[in-house]
């Protein structure tokens, strides 16, 4: 008895320590003057069960900004696993659209596109990492949902490439439509939307399904190549990119059903309206120069020539638009100087030319159709 | 050799008489070995034409930095064929001082010279040939040094220190050379964050830090654990049974996850110290039950020696107990530590971009989708030899210190 005590004494012991770490830690920036007291609220949990939603108190209006400036560099949280997204490439570097929209950011900021440091972030860590202040902005095709815009700390900023889930089964299969799969396998990613999303959508239409649930896109599409599922779900650009290498590219249809609504987008830490507004209008720049035809080649031209008022003021020559963000007057020029606009972001990773090649669909300017719509430089 | 008894003669045999001997001995064995190396060939036949006609190991060729040293900048790479060119040089002092046997200087010196035939460019040749000439030397340093080990005179003891303490220092200074030492981007030697530090580079250098570190903690807390002070022996129980009751993917996680979110505002630690911090502890609680294990097989009489020669309780425990210990459970500690080389592939799952990790992210390169089995088959074949590796120097390490022989 006297033992047992001994170890339950020890664990409250523990717990109370591990508690007093957790409250009221005082704010320390890197040598930058402390504006504002943070306060950081952490619930600990006392039993192994999962946690509450830890609650953190925002960082200050524009400390974000400061702190990369401070810094010199950007720190982007990208994915290191997506062909035409995010990978790194055999020199080492990395490519994709979701880094190029990193390049775009640090070329506002610091007139630099090369002033970015990636993280790689896991589909698990990513909001931690995010809410922690390891990385400024989360680049790493993350949907924007209603749970992750609010509990988890995070706002979406605006959506940068317009995804929905699809369904792909050989052709041989005769199958049409998802009522065809009925009894049938399907592979499927684990711990992402797609996995909620084919259970919601089956369910609605009754059809029964057993799902065979991977850690990672490469054994999930390895199994459905071997056989070993009848159909395999994940986001349509991640088909089209997967089916390109599969042994008989052909003998493969994507089914024309879209089973949920998949706006992927850049998203930053609650609090810092400042450091919203910046990453958003990045997006918007790279609307703008589609928009206005400036693309990196003639962004020289198009700036010594512009006469049309909008454009000399994204292009900084009047109304101190970039100052108004807490950037330089130059922050659109340099965007489209240094990484292009959206379409040329675009094709760069998921075009014709490309092995990842999407058809733009919804990503196209609202002028052809699509729902990439920029709001006016006033 | 004078003192010595000879070894009894054996019978050289002749490649013809050997085969005959051993696999033909009878009808019964010849049609044994017949049908063993069809079925041998049946079942690697498809292996062998994979390997050397079907697979596409461009993707390896191709990437083959990105492997090894992850994103580590090309220009800074001499950093690390430094480290490895002390490294083998140690290695080869190590062999030659303690072991007396010559193929390990052929060993040493032809590894690095058959690399050095694969058409890589003229600069890592060179290092690979640097790499040679530095065991070799190494080897015969050792080697000249140990045989003068005979009348155990004062300088071969000094020299066995010299080794020690090179090995000890070995790993700061490849941590510092892998990290720099001026500001990132400037001067000679500039500083190399660690989201840089990747590949086979990262995975040998969390397994060395996490061996180094966890051998002193989990002794002191086997020690611990034996201890006749109560908060120490239940501090090291309650730790001990703590973290072998969770995995280490959960350890990781917590690593990654939850300690960020603890830690104040703006304060962050390097992931990869993180990650290292977390394996260390993990293994360090395994390590202590393992050295528990070859404490108790000590006879009681041994202390009672000690104590009756007029030792301390800590002098004991460390002149007399630990070497006795600690020879006993060789071959328990070089398992766990191939393991444990082995368990820093989990690092891969919280975004950190490990030998396993890195070969995650080739295979996202559009121009090598599906290359899954070349890919995964090259850093098995890695993960292999090394551990191998690490296994034939412990079988070495015990012939040295004589422990199967008692």
């Amino acid at each position: 008895m006297r033992k047992l005590f001994a170890v339950f004494a020890g664990l409250t012991v523990i717990s109370l320590l591990l508690a007093a770490c957790g409250t009221a830690a005082p704010a320390a920036s890197n040598g930058a003057p402390v504006i504002q007291t943070v306060v950081v609220t952490v619930e600990v949990p006392v039993t192994a069960a999962p946690a509450a939603p830890v609650v953190v108190a925002p960082a200050g209006y524009g400390e974000t900004l400061k702190a990369v400036q401070a810094r010199g560099k950007l720190v982007c949280g990208v994915n290191s696993q997506v062909p035409g997204f995010g990978y790194v490439d055999s020199a080492g570097s990395y490519s994709g659209f979701d880094v190029d929209y990193c390049r775009a950011l640090a070329a506002a900021i610091f007139g630099d596109a090369t002033k970015v440091e990636f993280r790689a972030v896991s589909a698990k860590e990513r909001f931690t990492a995010l809410q922690s202040g390891e990385i400024d902005v989360l680049s790493r095709n993350t949907t924007w949902t209603l749970v992750r815009d609010t509990e988890l700390g995070g706002n979406f900023v605006h959506t940068t490439f317009y995804d929905g889930q699809g369904m792909m089964v050989k052709k041989e299969s005769g199958i049409t439509d998802l009522k065809g799969l009925d009894g049938g396998t399907i592979c499927v990613q684990t711990g992402t939307t797609t996995e909620l999303n084919l259970a919601d959508v089956m369910a609605t239409q009754g059809i029964s399904y057993t799902p065979a649930v991977f850690d990672d896109a490469d054994s999930t599409f390895a199994a459905y190549a071997e056989g070993r599922c009848d159909a395999v779900t994940t986001d349509k650009s991640g088909l089209v990119s997967r089916r390109a290498v599969l042994a008989d590219p052909a003998n493969h249809v994507i089914l024309d059903v879209t089973m949920s609504k998949e706006p992927l987008g850049p998203m930053v830490r609650h609090g810092d309206d400042q450091w919203f507004d910046i990453v958003q209008w990045t997006v918007f720049a790279l609307f703008f120069g589609e928009e206005f035809g400036i693309t990196s080649a003639n962004v020289d031209e198009q700036k010594s020539s512009a006469t049309a008022p909008e454009a000399k003021r994204f292009f900084g020559l009047e109304g101190d638009m970039g100052l108004k963000l807490g950037l330089t007057n130059d922050w659109g020029y340099n965007i489209i100087k240094q990484v292009g606009n959206y379409e040329e972001v675009y094709n760069r990773n998921l075009g014709p030319d490309t092995l990842t090649y999407i058809p733009r669909g919804l990503n196209n300017l609202y002028t052809n159709g699509g729902l990439l719509y920029a709001p006016p430089v006033h | 050799m004078t003192e010595e008894s000879l070894p009894p003669l054996t019978e050289r045999l002749s490649a013809l008489r050997w085969l005959r001997q051993n696999l033909f001995s009878s009808w019964g064995n010849s049609l044994l070995t017949v049908l063993a190396a069809w079925l041998l060939w049946v079942s690697g036949k498809s292996l062998l034409i994979w390997t050397f006609v079907d697979a596409r190991w461009q993707v390896v060729a191709a990437n083959l930095r990105l492997l090894l040293i992850g994103q580590y900048p090309a220009e800074q790479a001499w950093r690390l064929w430094i480290s490895m060119l002390l490294l083998i040089f140690l290695t080869g002092n190590s062999l030659g001082l303690w072991t007396k046997s010559r193929k390990f200087l052929a060993a040493l010196a032809i590894f690095p010279l058959a690399l050095a035939l694969i058409p890589f460019e003229m600069e890592q040749r060179l290092w690979l040939l640097g790499l040679a000439l530095a065991g070799a030397l190494g080897w015969l340093a050792g080697h000249s040094a140990g045989a003068r080990t005979s009348s155990r005179s004062g300088t071969s003891r000094a020299f066995e220190n010299v080794v020690i303490v090179g090995w000890l220092i070995w790993i700061p200074i490849f941590i510092l050379l892998l990290r720099g030492l001026t500001l990132e981007g400037e001067g000679w030697m500039p500083l190399v964050t660690t989201n840089l530090w990747g590949g086979l580079l990262l995975t040998f250098l969390l397994t060395i830090v996490a061996i180094v570190v966890s051998f002193p903690l989990g002794v002191l807390l086997a020690l611990g654990r034996r201890s006749e002070l109560p908060v120490v022996r239940w501090f090291s129980i309650g730790y001990i049974e703590l973290v072998r009751g969770v995995p280490l993917i959960a350890v990781l996680f917590m690593a990654q996850l939850m300690l960020p979110l603890f830690l104040p505002a703006g304060v962050t630690v390097d992931r990869v110290l993180r990650a290292a911090v977390g394996i260390t502890l993990f293994s360090a609680a395994y390590l202590a039950e393992n050295v528990r294990g070859g404490l108790q097989a000590i006879p009681k009489g041994q202390f009672e020696a000690a104590y009756a020669l007029g030792l301390g309780g800590f002098q004991t425990m460390l002149f007399i107990i630990l070497p006795q210990a600690l020879r006993l459970i060789i071959p328990i500690l070089v398992g766990q530590f191939i393991a444990l080389f082995k368990d820093t592939a989990l690092v891969s799952i919280v975004g950190l971009f490990d030998l396993l990790g890195i070969a995650k992210t080739v295979l996202a390169q559009p121009e090598f989708l599906g290359y899954q089995r070349e890919v995964y088959a090259f850093i098995s074949l890695l993960y292999w030899v090394i551990s191998y590796g690490m296994s034939y120097l412990s079988q070495q390490l015990e012939i040295a210190l004589n422990v199967g022989k008692r």
